[in-house]
């Protein structure tokens, strides 16, 4: 049944894929009116002015550039001008230092928060204030005091994604249940060993489901921060060609951040299902 | 005078329309004319060029004003004025100081830019091989935003940049950052800008009529939104009252455009030409048409760079201002045109920046317009530019209070190199190498900026 059902949904998958496809390609196939305007002249203009070709690419434009941009994702023309394959690895590395920090701060601290109510309390308004900020707001000041472009958007990515986690290892270790904690007390565990072997067991599972949103934060964070600063990576990669008003190339970006957004989410989403234990 | 103009030339245009002495309407009617063919032809050679920087700033120390320069050479004749200045002024020394390429203090150098043709001999010094000639390995990186190459050259990751010309004084000042000392020792481009409206306002060329608009410009410390704000003023607008303008990053304005969040905008090109190449605006005047040979941006370094590494710097100086003068010769425009549009430089279609660099242009009303001087390359800092840079800023209230106009303009528009050159040999640098112009027929004095400031009627300074 459960075969039959992933298959089912594997269909209407591919139809809604389709429809919408079919439906892009319809709506950008027309052309807009065109002024008259003389040869000389229409040489200087681009295609959406003298052909009145629509600005928004079709599907068939996107996938050309997509299979132009997998077939030679490595090269490297320069400091400004690098394969996807080279911008995606830059975000990946930036993301996995600045996730990763986040993870080895937020975890230990998220214990301490929640196994001592008292600092659950006294912490509570500081995370609650420092967690809604938006990336962008962190940059400026980043900049300002880390002097270096690269370490900022560290910075940024690691700020932005120690929420979630430091949360959910919280609320995780808060939420162990007291029976098990007694168990261990009347078998006179140590509290090292009971952190260990008791309360990360239990609160696995949704400091794993934190990890999972802020990886999914971090991703987020990457592509606005190196539009911000350039250089390199996916962001810089969308905003060159903002530049450059390619929308095919923007779309190809998009598609690309999507893909990866979706893998690293699948591996946490693994890695949450191995912790798992049934009650 | 162009820093390239031949500066023993007499009879060379002091503006630009007409022939070389001005006596003619043409350049072809003043050719026609025996009387102009006996004094000395202007040297040609790559080689010399130095000798003809150097020499022009010399003469320019000696004669601040055009006119007794004229009346100088006219009288004597340029080889005796050769001569003569070379007496006091041993001009080979000097050549041969500058154009000396000792060992680089250090040879691999970032410098970073936005994605505009004011950059032009900076990116294209790279692809063109200018700074591989003065035996640098530079690395031109594309940066997303005024604000962010401020920051990067701050914190030294850049070792000099591309800057709009207010903005080392800005740092300087201390104005929107902590105040760094800031030097600006070349202008990268003159003119090559422009004003761009939404096509649907194609009937609304008159000024009067903008009331409510929304206009962009690159950043707040611009002379894009100087210019703008003059060009409002004087026609009645009140800049902060009737319309308003804020700071979008060039990349984003004709995206702006487009989805109508703009009425228009003084940007810098290629955003002008990209606008009407996609059919969304036309060019309602080119910047020149405000003040013909307006500085725009800049090669900006550090106070430390320029004393930590002078040889390093002398070399990056040299090349870019010999790639200045390359992009200022008219028949090089479409090979820059050609290297600089791939996606590691500017990114945009050659079409596009061939129409900005050669002059000859689609306007987006269906005209194809021609002016070779829609933008222009010249580096010489003129400190006046930085008087009434300093004008506009107080007039629009950026800064407040008394201004040491004098002051703040030799610290940060460096005619340095010519008189660190004059130093090394023992000479007293000319103390400011100034020049008068008019900004919409008004004429502007460098020695009177107070003045200046309180003739405008529509203003914020008290």
């Amino acid at each position: 049944m459960t075969q039959n059902l992933t298959f089912r949904a594997g269909i209407v998958s591919v139809l809604l894929f389709v429809t919408f496809v079919l439906a892009w390609h319809l709506a950008t196939r027309g052309t807009g009116a065109v002024q008259q305007m003389s040869p000389e002249y229409a040489k200087l203009m681009g295609l959406t002015a003298t052909q009145g070709k629509s600005a928004m690419p079709g599907p068939l434009e996107v996938g050309a550039k997509l299979w132009e941009h997998v077939s030679d994702p490595f090269y490297d023309k320069g400091p400004n001008d690098k394969g996807v394959g080279i911008q995606i690895a830059y975000s990946i590395g930036r993301v996995l230092i600045g996730y990763g920090l986040a993870v080895l701060f937020a975890i230990p601290i998220g214990f301490v928060i929640g196994m001592s109510p008292l600092m659950y309390r006294a912490l509570d308004p500081f995370i609650q204030v420092l967690k809604p900020i938006s990336p962008l707001a962190w940059m400026p000041l980043a900049l300002y005091t880390i002097k270096d472009s690269n370490l900022s958007s560290i910075f940024v990515i690691f700020i932005c994604s120690l929420w979630p986690t430091l949360i959910n290892t919280a609320f995780g270790v808060a939420q162990v249940r007291k029976e098990w904690l007694n168990v261990a007390r009347t078998l006179e565990v140590g509290t090292l060993r009971r952190a260990f072997t008791v309360i990360l067991p239990a609160a696995a599972p949704t400091i794993l489901t934190g990890m999972r949103i802020s990886i999914g934060i971090a991703w987020l964070v990457i592509v606005a921060a190196e539009m911000l600063v350039g250089g390199t990576g996916i962001g810089y990669f969308v905003w060159n060609e903002w530049n450059n008003l390619s929308i095919v190339n923007v779309i190809v970006a998009i598609v690309t951040i999507g893909v990866i957004g979706m893998i690293l989410d699948m591996i946490l989403a693994k890695a949450t299902k191995l912790v798992t234990f049934p009650e | 005078m162009s820093t390239f103009d031949n500066p023993f030339d007499p009879s060379r245009p002091l503006n630009r329309a007409g022939c070389a002495c001005g006596r003619h309407a043409s350049e072809a009617e003043h050719a026609r004319d025996p009387a102009v063919h006996l004094q000395c032809s202007p040297v040609e050679s790559e080689d010399k060029r130095y000798e003809s920087v150097v020499a022009s700033a010399v003469l320019r120390a000696i004669f601040p004003q055009d006119v007794s320069r004229r009346a100088f050479l006219q009288s004597v004749g340029a080889s005796t004025a050769l001569a003569a200045v070379s007496q006091f002024f041993p001009l080979g020394t000097a050549t041969d100081l500058f154009a000396q390429s000792g060992p680089v203090e250090k040879k691999d150098l970032k410098v970073g830019f936005i994605p505009i043709t004011c950059a032009t001999p900076i990116i294209m010094a790279k692809p063109m091989g200018f700074y591989e000639k003065h035996g640098l390995n530079v690395e031109v990186i594309k940066t997303a935003g005024w604000a962010v190459i401020r920051d990067k050259t701050i914190n030294k990751e850049y070792d000099a940049a591309h800057m709009l010309s207010p903005m080392p004084i800005a740092i300087t000042m201390g104005i929107g950052s902590n105040p760094i000392p800031y030097t600006m020792p070349a202008v990268e481009n003159i003119n090559g800008q422009a004003i761009t409206l939404s096509i649907k306002h194609k009937d609304k060329r008159d000024p009067k009529s903008w009331k409510g608009f929304k206009f962009a410009v690159p950043f707040d410390y611009s002379m894009h939104n100087y210019l703008l704000r003059y060009y409002l003023a004087e026609h009645g607008i009140d800049p902060d009252q009737d319309v308003q303008i804020r700071a979008v990053p060039p990349p984003e304005m004709v995206a702006n455009l487009r989805a109508d969040n703009i009425d228009g905008f003084l940007g810098p090109d290629p955003m002008n030409q990209r606008a009407v190449f996609d059919g969304v605006g036309f060019i309602h005047i080119l910047s020149k048409e405000i003040w013909d040979g307006h500085p725009c941006c800049a090669f900006a370094a550090s106070k430390e760079f320029v004393t930590g590494m002078p040889k390093t710097y002398a070399a990056l100086l040299k090349s870019i201002i010999d790639a200045t003068a390359f992009a200022h010769k008219a028949e090089n425009r479409k090979q820059i045109a050609e290297a600089i549009a791939p996606a590691n430089y500017i990114n945009q279609p050659v079409t596009v920046l061939e129409q900005i660099l050669t002059g000859t242009y689609a306007d987006g009303l269906g005209t194809v317009k021609t002016d070779p001087n829609r933008v222009d390359f010249d580096p010489f800092p003129w400190q006046s530019f930085a008087v009434w840079i300093m004008t506009q800023m107080k007039r629009w209230g950026q800064i407040k209070g008394d201004v040491d106009y004098k002051g703040v303009a030799e610290q940060v528009f460096l005619a340095t190199d010519t008189a660190k050159l004059m130093t090394e040999v023992g000479m007293t640098p000319p103390k400011a190498t100034t020049k008068s112009f008019s900004v919409m027929g008004k004429a502007f004095d460098p020695e009177k900026p107070e003045d200046y400031l309180g003739s405008f009627k529509i203003k914020r300074a008290s």
